[in-house]
């Protein structure tokens, strides 16, 4: 489409609608420029990709409320995020929490995309009861947490063992499946 | 120091009495295993940090200390008594520390400390004994890092080993971990299940044949790590090359183990057999004029540097695979073996040669004690 006011290709298209009457403009750049319409500087590709990708739904918008935090250092360990940057190592296990919302880009591109822990759990963060406490008092893990997923794990090895014939190992399952449902009902009673 | 670790260890040093048979004891110098014609060796190594503890960079000489004492006597305990044996690297001399470098027993990292002063720096390792199949870092990057070595493409079994061990050392301390992200290390890049799974592979073939730049990076496009001998940033001496994942966090560790075991290791052996079949169908003679060479230039020479003694020994272990080096006179009737090779691409390393003359060794002494250890290793029985 060519510009009101001159031959060039129009690139502002402005619809106006006054006393109910629809006014539509098309103009170039520099004649909207001319005539006083702000033209946005041209979109930067990288902004361009992701509106592409948000609109086809590739990207979970996270409204700004539900952002992770992010924060210039570690409220623990006194780590700056600069720090991290430099050295690529953090300071202690808060860091990941104080930095999630710069981590997570990273995490993603250096694990090819990998966002949540697969794989195995801690036993002890499942409720059992440590061997040898190397100090009594501490604080324990998030036991409901961790027994959850653990439970899913189980349950989702228990159905692969059975479907693939494997008796024996779904046998361990269903007795490990068992033991902790059931002390799942001791804790609640 | 416990009672179960007065002494550094001393790895069995090749005695040099006649025609006796020396055995560097490593795990993965054995020559065992499957596919041990291209793959010498599986490691699979995890990293554990323990929970309310500053990690490295933010621990002060007494954390580092404190978390010594706990992760030694949970590793050292009852069970392992006489099992392993612990070494105080704070307080060995540098040349114990080189020798388990390159036994691939601790990082480069590991031997030389956080700060200025290694001797200021509370660290150690345990190891298993005999074999070297496990060992124990603790104070590296990560509080603990794991690691156990199989002759080899033996992944499941190095794992299932790990894991056991893991488990124990668990029972006793409890590790940094959240449901989100796994095990939490002190580099995000090991972040998940903290799971190194590598081999370690011979490719001459590939690299005669010229392609072995594409398998690099054909194994990099898969999420692959390619490295040299000693691990990050090392070459590739002696067509030696490290294998590795890369990814720790949304895979768990039997994908990764399926996917290296399974399919990409396999293809990558199947691979370079294919080149030294058609290096010996199409190229024969040149094959075994390289071959020859090799074997000439090790047998002959009076000066030697660690990277002609890896590529030839590379070359011979290649000739020996393939059934190209004879026996020759002064040689066992079955010629030299692909074993005799990867013990000496080991036994060429400067701690290693120092250890066996035992004395320090400037760099032109270390030449000519190279040259006069490959020669009679080479040229004897065995």
């Amino acid at each position: 489409m060519k510009c009101d006011h001159c031959e060039r290709e129009a690139t502002v298209h402005e619809v106006t609608v006054r006393n109910g009457v629809k006014i539509e403009r098309h103009l170039c750049e520099q004649c909207a420029t001319d005539q006083g319409i702000a033209v946005q500087p041209s979109t930067p590709i990288t902004e361009l990709i992701k509106h592409y990708v948000m609109a086809q739904g590739l990207m979970p918008v996270v409204p700004a409320a539900a952002q992770p935090m992010r924060a210039t250092a570690c409220p623990n360990c006194n780590t700056t995020f600069a720090e991290f940057k430099q050295q690529g190592l953090l300071g202690c296990e808060q860091c990941y929490t104080a930095f999630e919302g710069q981590l997570l880009p990273l995490l993603e591109r250096a694990h090819d995309g990998g966002q949540h822990h697969t794989g195995k759990t801690p036993k002890r963060g499942a409720g059992d009861a440590p061997a040898t406490p190397t100090t009594p008092s501490k604080p324990a893990k998030k036991p409901v947490e961790a027994r959850v997923n653990r439970l899913q794990a189980l349950k989702r090895d228990l159905d692969q063992a059975v479907k693939d014939e494997r008796y024996e190992a779904a046998a361990r399952l269903r007795d490990e499946l068992r033991k902790l449902e059931g002390s799942e009902g001791e804790a609640r009673s | 120091m416990s009672d179960q670790s007065a002494t550094p260890p001393t790895p069995p040093v090749p005695p040099e009495g006649e025609g006796a048979p020396f055995d560097v004891g490593s795990e993965w110098l054995r020559n065992d295993g499957v596919c041990n014609d291209v793959v010498l060796s599986s490691r699979v190594r995890l990293a554990r940090n323990l929970a309310r503890r500053p990690f490295s960079p933010k621990a002060t000489r007494r954390d580092r200390q404190e978390i010594l004492d706990l992760c030694r006597a949970a590793i050292m305990d009852q069970s392992s008594r006489g099992r392993l044996i612990w070494v105080d690297l704070h307080t060995s001399p540098p040349l114990d520390r080189a020798l388990l470098v390159e036994r691939h027993l601790i990082s480069k990292q590991h031997s030389k400390g956080k700060g200025t002063n290694p001797n200021d720096d509370p660290r150690g390792v345990a190891i298993s004994v005999p074999g070297e199949r496990l060992s124990i870092m603790v104070n590296e990057e990560d509080h603990l890092r794991i690691q156990t070595m199989r002759s080899g493409l033996a992944l499941a079994e190095a794992w299932e080993e790990i894991n056991g061990k893991d488990d124990e050392i668990e029972a006793q301390l409890d590790f940094a971990f959240s449901p989100k992200f796994g095990y939490l290390s002190t580099c995000p890049t090991n972040l998940g299940t903290g799971l190194r799974m590598s081999a370690m592979l011979h490719l001459p073939g590939l690299r005669l044949t010229g392609e072995i730049e594409k398998v690099k990076r054909a194994a990099t496009d898969m999420g692959l790590a390619v490295r040299g001998f000693y691990g990050e940033g090392s070459e590739a001496v002696g067509d030696l090359f490290q294998v590795s994942n890369q990814t720790t966090l949304g895979k768990s560790e039997e994908q990764v183990l399926h996917e290296l075991e399974k399919e990409i290791l396999p293809k990558i052996v199947e691979y370079e057999r294919l080149s030294r079949r058609e290096l010996l169908s199409k190229r024969r003679i040149g094959l075994e004029d390289q071959v020859w060479r090799a074997w000439g230039l090790l047998t002959s020479a009076r000066l030697l540097t660690t990277e002609e003694a890896m590529q030839g020994l590379s070359l011979v272990r290649l000739g020996a695979v393939l059934g190209v080096l004879p026996p020759v006179r002064t040689t066992s009737p079955s010629g030299p073996s692909p074993k005799l090779a990867n013990q000496l691409m080991l036994l060429v390393q400067p701690a290693h040669l120092q250890r066996s003359v035992g004395r320090e060794l400037d760099q032109e002494q270390r030449r000519v004690a190279r040259a006069s250890l490959v020669r009679s290793r080479l040229t004897r029985a065995n």
